[in-house]
């Protein structure tokens, strides 16, 4: 199994360690719970040093318009956009960011499991595109460092560039990126992150990693794992590879085909293209149950009476911050469910209320 | 963590502490360690039999769902309904008050020494 620069560091804080996409990967260091609220009402530091860095130098807008289904050509200098990667037949390969720094320099980042993947349709789709493509993650690490007080706390860490001059984080948009110092390190600051709440992800290089993790962590940031970024990503709705999202599924099944850019010709778009207007064989709903016993992934789900199941849970969980379960699930495409419907889910042999609710499950306060 | 010597264990990491006729029955340490934090137990209702490693009860974390295996037969005499509200009782105090039912057993299978189960877990 493969492990981060951080790896000892992660062993010296007690976590206990699991296999995610062949890394070995902090899942917790103490309560999962703790880490998750932390996240919500304070700020937690995550390494994920396991996912895939991809940068892409020369006509990088034009060859990713063609390589993915959204116009990130279009994105300004310093902004990103959530995308997918697809094959011919529309099947989803990856979701991904795409991080325009500048005209002729984008930043892609993609899972751990399907990075290998990414890389290979990227190369094969380069043929005619004047581009250079860097696999560059094993020499970086990603931190995300994430909830409502982590803008504040990491202002108080950015030291003065070149120019003398300290980056203004209020300055970054959502969605942005721009290079900064970190206690003297060069990072690449991105205001995004997978938990639903304001923060920011850094890309640094190996051999700063753990001086920038110190940093952060000094200021009694709470180190978090897997498990808490699980359950955060899944009550603010968002979906994970392996789970909600599959090379058999399109973006349309998911509900995410407003990232489709059919202004341009890429790699799946006609294919795609055919299914605008079409009801998807299955759809993902967002469910809330009852009780505390959570419906979880691969469990059938069933219309009220129902014998025959209706789909099953991709991914499910008692909400930490909600306190009752929660769930998302792939459901026939022919049922027209609204907000409200009843349905019910088979937990372990017995059946537990579940309604239809809107995703996402949790949105931060402004 | 020591998995205390007065108490008798099994290969499903629970443990047991024999009193008279009636013993009682929680996780190790090493199983709450292995759930992570526990936000659900479902115990088997007062007066209801236990078989011998027939599934009596279940404990969810955030992240998996363990099941409770009767490690005896018996009939259960008390459930430890104050885990209900406060199901991480079990994480905080395996061998304590994060114990789950009370058996009053009719026979009693063989199990393990403190010292079995820590070469076990590999302790």
């Amino acid at each position: 199994m493969q492990t981060t620069t951080l790896f000892e560091k992660h062993q010296s804080l007690g976590a206990t360690f699991t296999d995610f996409g062949g890394w070995n990967m902090p899942v917790r260091y103490g309560s999962d719970l703790d880490e998750h609220h932390a996240v919500r009402n304070s700020a937690g530091l995550f390494d994920i040093s396991h996912m895939a860095e991809i940068t892409i130098l020369g006509d990088a807008g034009q060859f990713l318009d063609y390589a993915v289904v959204s116009k990130v050509s279009a994105l300004a200098d310093g902004r990103a956009k959530y995308t997918m990667i697809c094959n011919a037949d529309g099947g989803v390969i990856d979701d991904l960011i795409v991080y325009r720094i500048a005209a002729q320099d984008y930043l892609v980042i993609a899972n751990a499991s399907n990075r290998h993947a990414v890389v290979k349709a990227l190369r094969e789709r380069s043929i005619g595109f004047d581009v250079e493509i860097q696999d560059i993650s094993d020499d970086y690490s990603l931190l995300a460092f994430q909830g409502p007080k982590s803008a504040e706390i990491l202002q108080s860490l950015i030291t003065p560039d070149y120019k003398g001059e300290k980056y203004d984080l209020s300055n970054l948009k959502y969605y942005a990126i721009a290079p900064a110092q970190v206690g003297g390190v060069a990072a690449l600051i991105a205001r995004t992150g997978y938990t639903g709440e304001d923060g920011f992800e850094l890309l640094v290089s190996n051999s700063d990693a753990e001086k920038v993790w110190d940093l952060i962590a000094s200021k009694g940031v709470t180190p978090c794992g897997l498990a808490a970024r699980d359950t955060l990503r899944l009550e603010a709705g968002m979906p994970l590879y392996g789970h909600e999202l599959e090379s058999d599924l399109t973006p349309f099944e998911a509900g995410l085909e407003k990232i489709i850019s059919f202004e341009k010709q890429f790699v799946g778009s006609e294919s795609l293209e055919k299914r605008v207007g079409q009801t998807p064989s299955r759809k993902l709903y967002a469910l809330k149950g009852e009780g505390r016993r959570a419906a979880r992934a691969d469990y059938e789900i069933f219309l009220p009476g129902g014998e025959s199941p209706i789909g099953k849970v991709t991914s499910g969980v008692l909400s930490p911050t909600l306190g009752y379960p929660i769930a998302m699930a792939y459901l026939s495409g022919d049922l027209d469910l609204p907000v409200g419907s009843k349905l019910a889910a088979d937990v372990r042999g017995t059946k537990v209320e579940y309604e239809v609710v809107a995703m996402p499950f949790y949105k931060r306060g402004r | 963590m020591t998995n205390p010597e007065n108490l008798k264990y099994t290969k499903e990491h629970e443990w047991v502490l024999i009193e008279g006729d009636v013993a009682t029955v929680g996780i190790t340490r090493y199983a709450a360690d292995a759930l992570g934090e526990i936000v659900y137990v479902d115990l088997p209702k007062v007066g209801s039999n236990t078989s011998y490693m027939k599934i009596c009860g279940e404990i969810e974390s955030t992240k998996s769902v363990g099941e409770l295996y009767a490690p005896m037969d018996g009939e259960v005499v008390e459930a430890n309904t104050s885990l209900s509200g406060a199901p991480e009782t079990i994480n905080e105090d395996p061998y304590g008050a994060g114990w789950l039912v009370k058996i009053r057993y009719s026979s009693l299978p063989d199990l393990l020494s403190a010292a079995d189960y820590n070469a076990l877990t590999g302790e």
